[in-house]
Parts: C-alpha cells; structure tokens; sequence
C-alpha cells in the first residue's frame, strides 16, 4: 500500500502529500504522524498540499483530524501549497477549514510555526 | 442535449471514487472546461461517488461529455439501488448527516456545478444527475 512519507525538520515534522488520497492511506497517515509527534516531541506539522488537486469533504474532515490530533499532542498544523483552484471549490463547497492555519509555501508554513513557538498564553501571537 | 461521449464504470469500493475522479478530470479537460470549473466538477463527483458507495452500497457512475448549440460540458450521473431518500429537501440540507459526515456531500455538490437533479425513492434507489458547463 502507498504510504506518506513523514520528514523531520528541526522541531517539526513535514508531511508531502503527493498521492491521491485513498482511504486507508489518510488512515495511516493519521496513525503513523501521531506516533511520529509523540517520538520526535515535535512542536509542529507542516502538511504541503501543492500536488493535491482534488480536496473533497472527505480529504477536508482528514486534514481538520490531522490538525485537531496535533493540537492534542501540542504540536500546531499548517497547511501549505494550497492550489486557487482547491481553495475556490472548498469554500463554495462549504469547507472553508476556519480553524486550521494555512501559509502559501513550506518557507511561509515554518515561519508561521517559529512565531507560533512564541505565543503568549491567550493564544494570541506576540509581537 | 447531444451525448458526445458515453462512459459506464461501477462504484464498488474507494477505489473506485479515485478512478471516477480521474475519468471525471479527464472528460472536463476534452471538453475545455477551465482549472476551477474541472476542480468544481471533479470535487462534486467525489462527493457523489462517496454517496453513492456509503449511503447507497454501491452503485454506479455514468459520464458523457455533451454538447447543446454551442455550448459544452461534462454530465454526471450516479445511480444506486440502495434505500433511497426519504426526504430529499432534508438530505440537501447544509450540515444534514446519517452518517457522521460533514453533512456536505449533496448540498455542497450542488454549489459546485451548473445543474442539478435528483431522484430517489425509498426503498428503491437514488438517481442523481450534474453538469457543468464551459
């Protein structure tokens, strides 16, 4: 079966997906990376969706899974890389990932995570 | 309504939904339809493949690429014979859910394309039908 290759970064953790999402792959994939974050004591994950070009409810309800299990484990998500078109139909989907961070690259996704190592106990970044 | 294109498969498993999606991408891009026009269609069509599998046990998806005058698109029809819907305005309700879902897939999909129509009776099945047009 196709697996997700998880990569360690310093204190992160980042997730290519470049396959398309099979059920029992984003199964695994949620498997494998909260191990991963607990074994790495990894402060945050940068999940890169720049080959995905298909996100439905159902990849959409993984990615928010994704980011409710590492925010349980204390490590932050964000989503990198994703397409205008992706972004188009989510929202008019009715998907619009409110609580979930999102930066437009990888460079973009591990500053937003740096500066988030830096937040103050409200939950509010400091400046 | 002219049918350009006539193409049959069967939705059994998940495997499935991901070969639908493909066919789905590879129609939008003959018939000419714009990157967020192929995208909408693309996502509606998994969201109604996966319908078709988990609310209809299995099912199957029919593409055609159409034309009417000058115009062109992509239609989408899945049909099942599972045990239909008893109540068609509740399940195209935003957030309407049998399954634990997003409660996303009917009226979502909807938003995403140019027509919609569905047809379902309990206890015989659920037809629905999109189109996306250039």
């Amino acid at each position: 079966m196709e697996r997700i290759p998880i990569l360690k970064m310093g204190p992160y953790l980042l997730v290519t997906i470049q396959v398309d999402m099979h059920d029992r792959v984003a199964m695994t994939l949620q498997d494998e990376l909260t191990e991963r974050i607990v074994a790495e004591r990894a402060r945050g994950v940068l999940l890169d969706i720049s080959s995905v070009d298909v996100v439905d409810s159902f990849i959409g309800r993984m990615i928010g899974n994704i980011a409710s299990m590492s925010r349980v484990l204390d490590a932050e998500t964000v989503v990198v890389g994703m397409r205008p078109a992706v972004a188009i139909t989510l929202v008019e989907l009715g998907l619009a990932l409110p609580s979930i961070k999102t930066a437009l690259n990888v460079d973009a996704g591990m500053a937003l995570l740096k500066s988030a190592g830096k937040m103050s106990g409200n939950g509010r970044l400091t400046r | 309504m002219a049918v350009l294109r006539d193409e049959l498969i069967a939705l059994r498993s998940t495997d499935d939904i991901i070969k639908a999606r493909q066919l789905v991408r590879d129609c939008a891009v003959l018939q000419g339809l714009s990157l967020v026009d192929q995208t909408k269609l693309v996502t509606a069509a998994s969201e109604l493949a996966r319908n078709t599998l988990v609310h209809g046990g299995g099912g199957e998806m029919c593409l055609q690429a159409v034309h009417e005058g000058t115009r062109r698109g992509v239609q989408v029809t899945f049909t099942d014979q599972g045990p239909g819907i008893a109540d068609v305005e509740l399940a195209m309700t935003d957030g309407y859910t049998t399954r634990g879902g997003l409660g996303l897939g009917l009226s979502g999909s909807k938003r995403l394309v140019n027509d919609f129509a569905i047809e379902s009776k309990p206890g015989k099945g659920t037809k629905v039908t999109i189109v996306r047009w250039k």
